[in-house]
Parts: C-alpha cells; sequence; structure tokens
C-alpha cells in the first residue's frame, strides 16, 4: 500500500483542524527556512488511509494475542467511555487546584487501589511505561543509600531468567550489573544470590512469577538475604497478573515496585504507548518519590511534593487519562474479581500447557502461573525448525505469535501467556492451531522456512532494517 | 567450522594472537554463526585498560545483544573502526575482522588450542 506521502495532490486538504483564534507570529529563531512539507489529502483518503492500515495489523479485538510476559488482556470499552468524560479530557494540569478536584480523586484513588493491592504504602503514578518504572524505583533505591551516607553499595543483583530491562535500567541509574545464575527450575539460586550480596549491594530485582511463569518458592528466603545484607528489593510488576489479589508483593518482602498499566489493568497496548508504570514502595522510601501527590486537604484534595523528592521523571502527572482506564477497571472488578482474573489467567496458562504437552517439549514441566514456556530445541535438531518458524506460521492462521527467544535461559523459545479474557473456545482453536503447525513441522519442514503466506508482508529482512535503518520518508 | 591453529581461543569464543606482546582479539567462527548476521559493535577507546575475563564491548545482532570479553588484561593501542560501519566483517571473515589490539600484556585467561577449543564448541552445540 501506498504511504500517506505518497498520496494527495498539491492544494488538496481537509478542515478537520480549525483556524487558530489566536493570530500568532512566530519569531525569527522559530521560522522554518523552507516550508514543512506535509502530506495533502482529502478527508475520504485519510480516512480510508488509517482504515486500511487497521486492517493490515493485529491486535486483540482481531484474535487471540498470547504474547508472553506483554499480558495482552482485552481494553473493556466502559474504560474508554470513562477516559473520554469532559471533565478528564477538557482539562489543563495547570488550572487551580479547587477546578481539578475530580481529577486529583482519580490519582488519590489509584495510588490507594494499587498500594492495596501491591501490600504498599505509597505510590506514583508519573512514570510511562514499565522500565520508566524501574528507573525511577531505581533511583529511589538510590536516594536511599545516599541519604545514609552509605556510598559503598553500587551493585544491582539481576537474576540471568530477567527482562532485559532489569540490568539496562540499573546500568541506566548508575549502578553496576551483577547477574545471577538461575537453578534447574528457572527460579533463583540461593547459594549464588548468598555468594553475591555483600557490602556493596545496592538492591536486587526480581519478578514473580519469574519469566519462565513460576512462583519462585523461596521468595520470602530470597528477600531476607538481601535485605539482611543491607540490600533493598525491587518487585518488576511484569508477572503481576498472576497475583493480583491473592498475594502481594508488599508482603514478600519487596520495598518498591512497578505496575504496569497497559498490562496487568487492562489499559491500550497501542502504537507503543501511552503506557503507564507506576512505582509504589514502602513508606521509608515515600520522601523520595517524585512528582507532586494528592494529599487530603480541608475538604479536598490538594498536591504536595515529597520533601526528599528524586525530581520529576515525566511531566505533570503522567500519563493521567490511561490511570483514569486503570481505576474503572480496577473499581468495575473489584476486591472480588481482581483475583478472580489472577486466577482466570492462571487456570487459561495451565489447561493450554496441558493440552500442548503432548506434542511440544515445555521448558519446564511444573504446573504455572499464568505463561508458559516451551521449547523448539529438538524440532531444531531434528526438522532444522526452529522457534521463529513456528511462530510465523501461526500468522497465517490469524494467531499473533507468541514472544519468541525470550528469557535467554530457553533455547529456541516460545513463551505463551493466554491471559483471562479468552474464552474456553478460543484457548481450543488455537490448541489446535499450534498442533497442527507442530505436525505439519514434521511432515513438511521444509515448507516451514517460507511462512507467512497471507500476510500483507511475509518474512522481513531484519538484518538490512538494522543495518541500513530508513526511518523517515525522504521527498524526491 | 574454522579454527585456526595458529590462534589461541578462550572459552567465551574470542580468539587472540599475541606477537612481539602485542595481542589482536575478535570472535571465533563458532560464535558469528551462534549470534547470527551482526547488525551493531560497541569497541572500547584506545588506551582503555582490559582485564582478562571481563567485557572489552559487545555484538549486537538482531536476537541479542552479546558482550565480548577481552582473553587478556593490558592496554587498548588499536581499535578496528572499520567494524563499526561494517559488522558484517565479522560474520565475512571472523578471523580477519579483529576488533583491538592491546599491549602491556600482564595477565591472560586459560586460553585453549585450536583442537581442545573445536572440542569445546563440539560439546558445546551438543548442550
Amino acid at each position: 500500500m501506498k504511504l500517506i506521502f505518497e498520496m494527495g495532490a498539491p492544494g488538496r486538504g481537509c478542515d478537520l483542524l480549525a483556524e487558530c483564534p489566536t493570530p500568532y507570529t512566530p519569531t525569527n529563531v522559530a521560522l522554518r527556512e523552507k516550508p514543512l512539507h506535509l502530506p495533502e489529502v482529502s478527508e475520504t483518503e485519510l480516512s480510508r488511509h488509517y482504515t486500511e492500515l487497521a486492517k493490515q495489523a493485529h491486535g486483540v479485538n482481531d484474535g487471540f494475542y498470547p504474547l508472553g510476559s506483554c499480558t495482552m488482556k482485552y481494553n473493556p470499552k466502559i474504560n474508554e467511555e470513562a477516559a473520554a468524560l469532559p471533565g478528564f479530557t477538557q482539562i489543563h494540569p495547570l488550572q487551580d487546584t479547587p477546578d481539578i478536584q475530580g481529577c486529583l480523586e482519580v490519582i488519590s484513588e489509584t495510588e490507594q487501589a494499587l498500594c492495596a493491592i501491591t501490600g504498599m504504602d505509597a505510590c506514583t503514578l508519573q512514570p510511562a511505561a514499565g522500565a520508566h518504572g524501574e528507573f525511577t524505583g531505581l533511583l529511589l533505591i538510590k536516594a536511599y543509600h545516599a541519604s545514609r551516607g552509605d556510598d559503598a553499595r553500587r551493585k544491582i543483583i539481576v537474576p540471568d531468567s530477567a527482562h532485559g530491562t532489569n540490568p539496562a535500567s540499573a546500568a541506566m541509574a548508575g549502578f553496576d550489573v551483577v547477574n545471577i545464575v538461575s537453578d534447574a527450575h528457572g527460579c533463583v539460586d540461593l547459594d549464588a544470590l548468598k555468594a553475591a550480596v555483600g557490602d556493596d549491594t545496592a538492591g536486587l530485582m526480581l519478578t514473580n512469577p519469574n519469566t519462565v511463569g513460576l512462583f519462585d518458592p523461596n521468595i520470602a528466603e530470597i528477600t531476607r538475604i538481601v535485605r539482611e545484607a543491607g540490600g533493598l528489593c525491587y518487585y518488576d510488576g511484569a508477572n503481576l497478573n498472576a497475583i493480583m489479589g491473592i498475594t502481594r508483593p508488599g508482603d514478600m518482602g519487596f520495598d518498591v515496585m512497578h505496575l504496569n498499566l497497559h498490562k496487568t489493568f487492562s489499559t491500550p497496548h497501542g502504537g507503543g504507548g501511552p503506557g503507564s508504570g507506576p512505582v509504589a514502595c514502602k513508606a521509608f522510601l515515600a520522601d523520595f518519590l517524585p512528582g507532586v501527590r494528592a494529599i487530603p486537604a480541608g475538604d479536598g484534595l490538594a498536591m504536595s511534593r515529597a520533601p526528599h523528592s528524586i525530581g520529576d521523571v515525566r511531566s505533570f502527572y503522567g500519563n493521567f487519562l490511561v490511570v483514569v482506564r486503570a481505576l474503572c477497571y480496577i473499581l468495575t472488578l473489584g476486591r472480588e474479581g481482581i483475583p478472580e482474573a489472577a486466577v482466570g489467567a492462571v487456570l487459561n496458562a495451565n489447561y493450554m500447557m496441558h493440552q500442548l504437552k503432548p506434542y511440544y517439549q515445555m521448558a519446564y514441566d511444573h504446573t504455572c502461573m499464568h505463561e508458559f514456556v516451551l521449547t523448539l530445541e529438538q524440532e531444531k535438531r531434528t526438522y532444522n525448525v526452529s522457534a521463529l518458524d513456528i511462530a510465523k506460521a501461526l500468522l497465517d492462521h490469524g494467531i499473533h505469535p507468541p514472544t519468541m527467544y525470550f528469557p535467554l535461559i530457553v533455547h529456541e523459545a516460545l513463551m505463551i501467556e493466554p491471559t483471562e479474557t479468552e474464552s474456553r473456545e478460543t484457548l481450543d482453536e488455537a490448541i489446535q492451531i499450534f498442533i497442527d503447525v507442530r505436525k505439519q513441522s514434521e511432515k513438511a519442514p521444509e515448507d516451514m522456512h517460507q511462512y507467512p503466506l497471507a500476510t500483507p508482508v511475509r518474512r522481513l529482512d531484519e538484518v538490512t532494517a538494522a543495518r541500513k535503518p530508513v526511518v523517515r520518508y525522504t521527498w524526491e | 567450522m574454522n579454527f585456526p591453529n595458529e590462534l589461541r581461543y578462550s572459552r567465551s569464543h574470542e580468539w587472540v594472537r599475541i606477537e612481539d606482546g602485542i595481542a589482536t582479539i575478535g570472535l571465533t567462527d563458532y560464535a558469528q554463526h551462534e549470534l547470527g548476521d551482526l547488525v551493531f559493535v560497541n569497541l572500547p577507546e584506545e588506551g582503555d585498560e582490559l582485564t582478562a575475563g571481563e567485557a572489552l564491548g559487545d555484538v549486537e545482532s538482531v536476537k541479542a545483544v552479546s558482550d565480548v570479553y577481552s582473553p587478556v588484561s593490558g592496554t587498548v593501542t588499536e581499535i578496528n573502526e572499520e567494524l563499526l560501519d561494517h559488522p558484517e566483517q565479522i560474520n565475512e571473515a571472523p578471523y580477519e575482522a579483529w576488533f583491538v589490539k592491546a599491549e602491556n600484556i600482564t595477565e591472560e585467561e586459560e586460553l585453549l588450542d585450536a583442537a581442545a577449543y573445536e572440542a569445546f564448541c563440539e560439546e558445546e552445540s551438543k548442550k
């Protein structure tokens, strides 16, 4: 299909944007040397173009999307209705406090709900996504050690099964990263952890359930070892969907964590954002929280900055309308619905794992939490059919492939997370497709390298895309 | 797979040639084959100190980013800047596409000769 830059004609346009009501003359500093070259298309062309783009994509509204670790659950439409209310959209963050009481109430209620779900005492909604939350949490850990004059704590311990963002966030926050190996179940190796902690340990980053979908049975022991060495424990909330309302990171011994509202609390993942990665912490870290927080004052709420705040990590209150959607979800489900969603997520994952077990090798043959990992190592060796080949073949059947080649500790990995929002019928259909594709890789292994056949684009040349990236349109 | 006799090898898949006190370091044929098409290389700077067994840089393929470990301790005297624009040279000719040259070699990791390294790679691919 054509790019929007290749459509239309000079002088054509549409009046979606009203003329600016206040005359504005740019100063010389802001003035461009050449006029901006924009596409000139009619509203019809514009509308068709974006509808066509939407048709070529795959989202949760199109079909099954078992992208492990990303929790691609359905986004209830009531969330959108709430977020579209004019009281939330026709408002500016710089308005006077009495004018924005409703928004402050949303912020305050969401913070309280997230603290109740995680077992933490205080929360900031400012971080814009998961890795941003990690970075913010690590800055809190850094500020805490610095406030005690303990400059020696420069190391963050990260298990080798961790999300790649964990070591990256730690390095960005100025820490040295120490990797520790996992045990045979993909859980933390206690001996390796004991050998790694010391006077230089700033903290540990961990997700539980871990990246292979198992709940670490030693979690209380793990956090105790780190805390006794003087370090803090950071919980990566990526996998919170499996345990919300059932158990709490705060009770497992964690001090600070982030939540991914776009995973666990059903806000959209669309187009790379906007996401939201609130950070929740224990009371002793609350004084370092970034941004302004909504606190009770008189009959209403006022904005207040923490006394030793690390500063702002984003403008104003983060992605506020995403927060509105998350609060809507939390209130819709309530105290009973939230654990029910977690139970459903775990049940669906175990159901799929159990049905696929006769056909695929599981990386860890164990009751799983909300996701499971299978390995195509045998298929790769015997038929030269890789995890990539299986993933690409699934595309022709209208399924978004699972996460591939992650976690790194499993070779030829496919990581499947069905989520609680899929019906038994959808799961059964998907299971049958997985089985058919597996049978095909035995019968006609050579064919497996050419899929997908039915998608708008076939296999992409990732190497050329990485070596010679074209990231913008160039006018001739 | 190619394992030149005149080189020595680390278990983390780097090759090293030490001549007249100068160590030349690169990635092995086995490593480039396992990593796949490389798209980005990160090198140290001239004058940087290398520590045997610690990362001297990293390489990125479409699959993953991997550290490249230094088989020796010493001082970087030269880097192969051409690799920064042409990481594909590592895939095409791994034993010509050297990463760094180092002098003042004070320490060496336990290194393997070609035969021992070939046997080691064979074990690795069975895992």
